[in-house]
């Protein structure tokens, strides 16, 4: 076993644990309609952390995705009101939109060698401040297509609801891991995260493989953008400030190195449900802020870079056994 | 010919690292690419392979100009490469290394277990069978070095380069590479061959071409070359031989700095005696994972000791982890300094003292003038090629990195210092220079342990030499006995005893 997949295992059974302690105190945490919700409320979360999780793997960041999920979500409710194009393909174009904005950041980053924080970092403030021009004021969505896009979803046995968006994300998810896992843009991405030189002298396309992970990323960022709206059924444009932190935070407890090069799409799932759960026990247990979820979230944040502190040292010392 | 250089040209700034150099590679030969550190041979690699662009000059392959601007565009030519300076990546799987770029697909995806199989069949070629679904950093440095071999063989269609390919292999696994190379050479594929090991020059290659800074001094059939000519090309003089050692008749001649009593630890080295002298040069010998590294990795607490005892004049010494090893004046210049070593972006100057600098603590920094003072002097003393002190360490060429980070080490001034591999990658004129280093050293009281697996390298430096096997201390040669016939013998009994 590679002591890489270690912080994934960590995350699997902290996660496991959490559900248990939860389940012991309230036993309706495991029924499906908790287990429906949840999916449901972190959809939007889970669709931009995959984004995420590539971009960190290979050693990037991308600090613009929250602003991009707003200004999607007020560009849709924009158009709408004042147009009459069909939601899809208002949706087709605010898609292609995130996703060109990404790629751009990806080739000032490969072209210009800036540091991904920069110019990630502006380009979440022109993504704000472009939301912020289209409408100051929450615009709400009642298109009738809407209704239906809200109304599809699956009854589940025990009365929870498989919502449309619930699917989509782990669709999303899916379509992740088969992109790290099982194509060469996925190693190419571990490979510039674990040592950019090596990765350009053993042939990896450097300069594409950024931009077509940050266009990825705004292209995830884009359709958390559409789902956002339809959880809302509105566009606000001061909506999800932060949220690519929370994503971070997700990735990060899902076991990849924050540094790049390391770490499975499968655990950013388990850290955006992992969070997800924390704050429905919070809801559930009633008395307690829900500050308290921020707190859980820093400390296991805190636990868990600390554990891959020391699982590279480790890896380090084992990397040099062995030869004599 | 397969492949045709003319006129290359390669000026970094304040450098002119390619001359006009001019170089053929005829289809079906060994040509070996020599030089002294820093003659330009890894530059003219990268040139030709697309990782640098070159200034001028042309290269054409059987008639056709061919210009490629990555790697990738290189090896889809046909031309594989190991790089001096690249273990490939140790987060990947060593499949994933392996077959990067050609991987099996099914339905337009990567077919994980096919690729696993074709990687276990590549590495079988090479005596190797390991798991190769786990990541290459799990795995040694020579396991690493084989899978960038075997990766760079697979990919040569037409041209295989090697550069420094054969550091850090054993006899056995330098046997096994050399007759994969034969076996692509026969095949009409051409191959650029680049060496310090000059024993390993005249055993596998039919040509010999020789730069010596940046312009290339002559072509010849390596027949008809012999070592002093070799050397002479290489250097632009002869070869100052160290003055042999005078090694003393017994082992305790030497006051002792070190009593070793008992060291040893399970599965890691079994428990072992070892006195070590004052101002005495220990060597270590042995084959690929025989221990040596393991004995160093003891006295240095890198792991533990479960057993025994280590004593100086003042009593028990504390080596429970590396920190307590340097505070007790130990010194460990490591084997792997080509990735652990260097901070590529630091100067030179900045990388000699990170050691010393880390010992007296941050807060209490050296002074710049005894920073350039110390510099200097190692710049002077490891003859190491550099236009000045300030010099980006990464811009160094491979060979005058490594003399940097031996450097390092050196300039801490240790009672009791170990080397692991210290002549690793390093040229036949720096070689000899380094060796009488440290015999100087020594005769100003350092006492160093040598660990090598050049045995020639072990005769010219020890006092005394100790041969391992199979993770056990088995014989200690001294005085008259330290000969090259005698170490390779009593490594050898393994095969008799087996
Ligand atoms: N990236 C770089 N930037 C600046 N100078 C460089 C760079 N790479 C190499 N050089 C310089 O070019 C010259 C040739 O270096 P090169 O690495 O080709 O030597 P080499 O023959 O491979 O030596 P070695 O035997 O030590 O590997 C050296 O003077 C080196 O300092
Ligand atoms: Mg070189």
């Amino acid at each position: 076993m590679n002591t890489r997949a270690l912080p994934l295992y960590a995350t699997i059974v902290i996660f496991l644990l959490a559900w248990l302690l939860s389940w012991m105190q309230f036993p309706n945490i495991l029924s499906t309609r908790v287990i429906g919700n949840l999916l449901t409320d972190n959809a939007y979360l889970g669709i931009v952390a995959v984004g995420m999780t590539l971009v960190i793997l290979s050693g990037g960041i991308d600090l613009s995705v929250g602003a991009v999920i707003a200004f999607s979500g007020v560009l849709i409710a924009v158009l709408l009101r004042d147009t009459n194009l069909h939601p899809l393909v208002v949706f087709a174009g605010v898609l292609a939109l995130t996703t060109a904005f990404g790629a751009c950041m990806g080739l000032l980053i490969h072209r210009l060698a800036m540091p991904a924080f920069i110019v990630t970092l502006a380009g979440m403030f022109l993504a704000r401040g472009a939301a912020y021009m289209l409408s100051i004021q929450s615009v709400p969505i009642d298109h009738p297509f809407y209704k239906t896009l809200r109304d599809a979803y699956y009854l589940m046995p025990g009365k929870g609801r498989l919502t449309l968006i619930g699917v989509l994300m782990l669709a999303v998810v899916a379509l992740g891991m088969v992109l790290a896992h099982r194509t060469r843009f996925g190693t190419s991405l571990y490979a510039l995260g674990g040592g950019e030189q090596t990765a350009r002298l053993m042939g990896v396309r450097q300069g594409q493989t950024t931009v077509l992970v940050y266009a990825f990323s705004g292209l995830m960022a884009g359709l958390s953008g559409v789902v956002f709206s339809v959880y809302t059924s509105s566009g606000y444009a001061l909506a999800t400030v932060g949220t690519e932190l929370t994503a971070i935070a997700a990735v990060v407890i899902g076991g990849t190195l924050l540094s790049g090069g390391a770490g499975y799409v499968f655990g950013t799932l388990v850290g955006v449900l992992t969070m997800g759960l924390i704050q429905t026990y919070i809801v559930f247990d009633g008395t307690l802020s829900s500050w308290w979820t921020k707190i859980v979230i820093g400390l296991l944040l805190l636990a868990f870079i600390l554990l891959q502190k020391g699982l590279l040292t480790l890896s380090g010392r084992s990397l040099r056994k062995g030869a004599a | 010919m397969l492949l045709s250089i003319r006129s290359l040209t390669k000026t970094f700034p304040g450098t002119r690292a390619l001359d006009e150099v001019d170089l053929d590679i005829a289809a079906g030969e060994v040509h070996a690419l020599l030089g002294e550190n820093g003659a330009g041979k890894s530059t003219l690699i990268k040139c030709l392979t697309g990782a640098y662009r070159r200034d001028g000059g042309t290269i054409t392959m059987e008639g056709a100009p061919i210009d490629p601007r990555s790697t990738l565009e290189a090896r889809q030519l046909g031309i594989g490469t190991v790089y001096q300076e690249v273990n490939l990546l140790p987060n990947l799987t060593v499949a994933q290394n392996l077959m990067f770029g050609a991987e099996p697909r099914r339905m337009g995806l990567i077919d994980g277990r096919a690729m696993r199989r074709e990687a276990d069949r590549l590495l079988r070629q090479y005596g190797l069978e390991i798991d190769v679904g786990r990541d290459l950093g799990a795995y040694s440095v020579a396991i690493q070095q084989i899978v960038a071999i075997a990766r760079a063989v697979a990919q040569s269609g037409k041209v295989l380069i090697l550069d420094e390919p054969t550091a850090s292999l054993d006899r056995r696994e330098v046997e096994m590479v050399f007759d994969v190379v034969r076996g692509l050479r026969d095949r009409g594929l051409g191959i650029i061959f680049v060496s310090h090991f000059l024993d390993q020059v005249f055993e596998l290659t039919d040509r010999v071409t020789i730069l010596r800074n940046g312009r290339k001094i002559v072509t010849e059939a390596t027949a008809r070359l012999d070592r002093m000519s070799l050397i002479q090309h290489m250097l632009g003089r002869d070869l100052d031989h160290a003055a042999p050692v005078t090694r003393a008749p017994d082992a305790d001649a030497a006051p002792a700095l070190l009593r070793i009593e008992g060291l040893g630890r399970d599965g890691v080295i079994a428990p072992f005696d070892l006195t070590v002298g004052q101002g005495e040069v220990v060597g270590l010998a042995g084959l690929l994972g025989s221990g040596r590294t393991e004995t160093a990795e003891l006295l240095f607490g890198l792991r533990p000791a479960q057993t025994g005892t280590v004593r100086d004049a003042n009593g028990a010494v504390d080596l429970r982890s590396p920190r307590a090893a340097i505070a007790a004046g130990f010194g460990f210049a490591p084997e792997d300094r080509k990735t652990d070593g260097i901070v590529g972006d630091l100067s030179i100057r900045e990388n000699i003292i990170l050691a010393l600098q880390a010992r007296r603590g941050w807060s209490r920094p050296i002074p710049r003038s005894e920073q350039n003072q110390l510099a200097d002097e190692y710049i002077r003393r490891l003859d190491i090629r550099t236009s000045d002190r300030e010099k980006a360490i990464g811009e160094l060429s491979g060979g005058n990195q490594q003399k940097a980070v031996l450097a390092r080490w050196l300039a801490m001034n240790p009672r009791f210092l170990i080397l692991d591999e210290p002549t690793r990658g390093i040229d036949v004129g720096a070689h000899a220079q380094i060796l009488r280093l440290i015999r100087t050293l020594t005769a100003q009281g350092m006492s160093v342990l040598v660990i090598s697996s050049e045995i020639d390298e072990l005769v010219a430096v020890s006092d005394r030499v100790i041969v391992l096997r199979d993770r056990r201390h088995v014989a200690q040669l001294t005085g008259q006995q330290v000969t090259g016939d005698q170490i390779m013998r009593a490594i050898a009994q393994e095969g008799a005893a087996a």
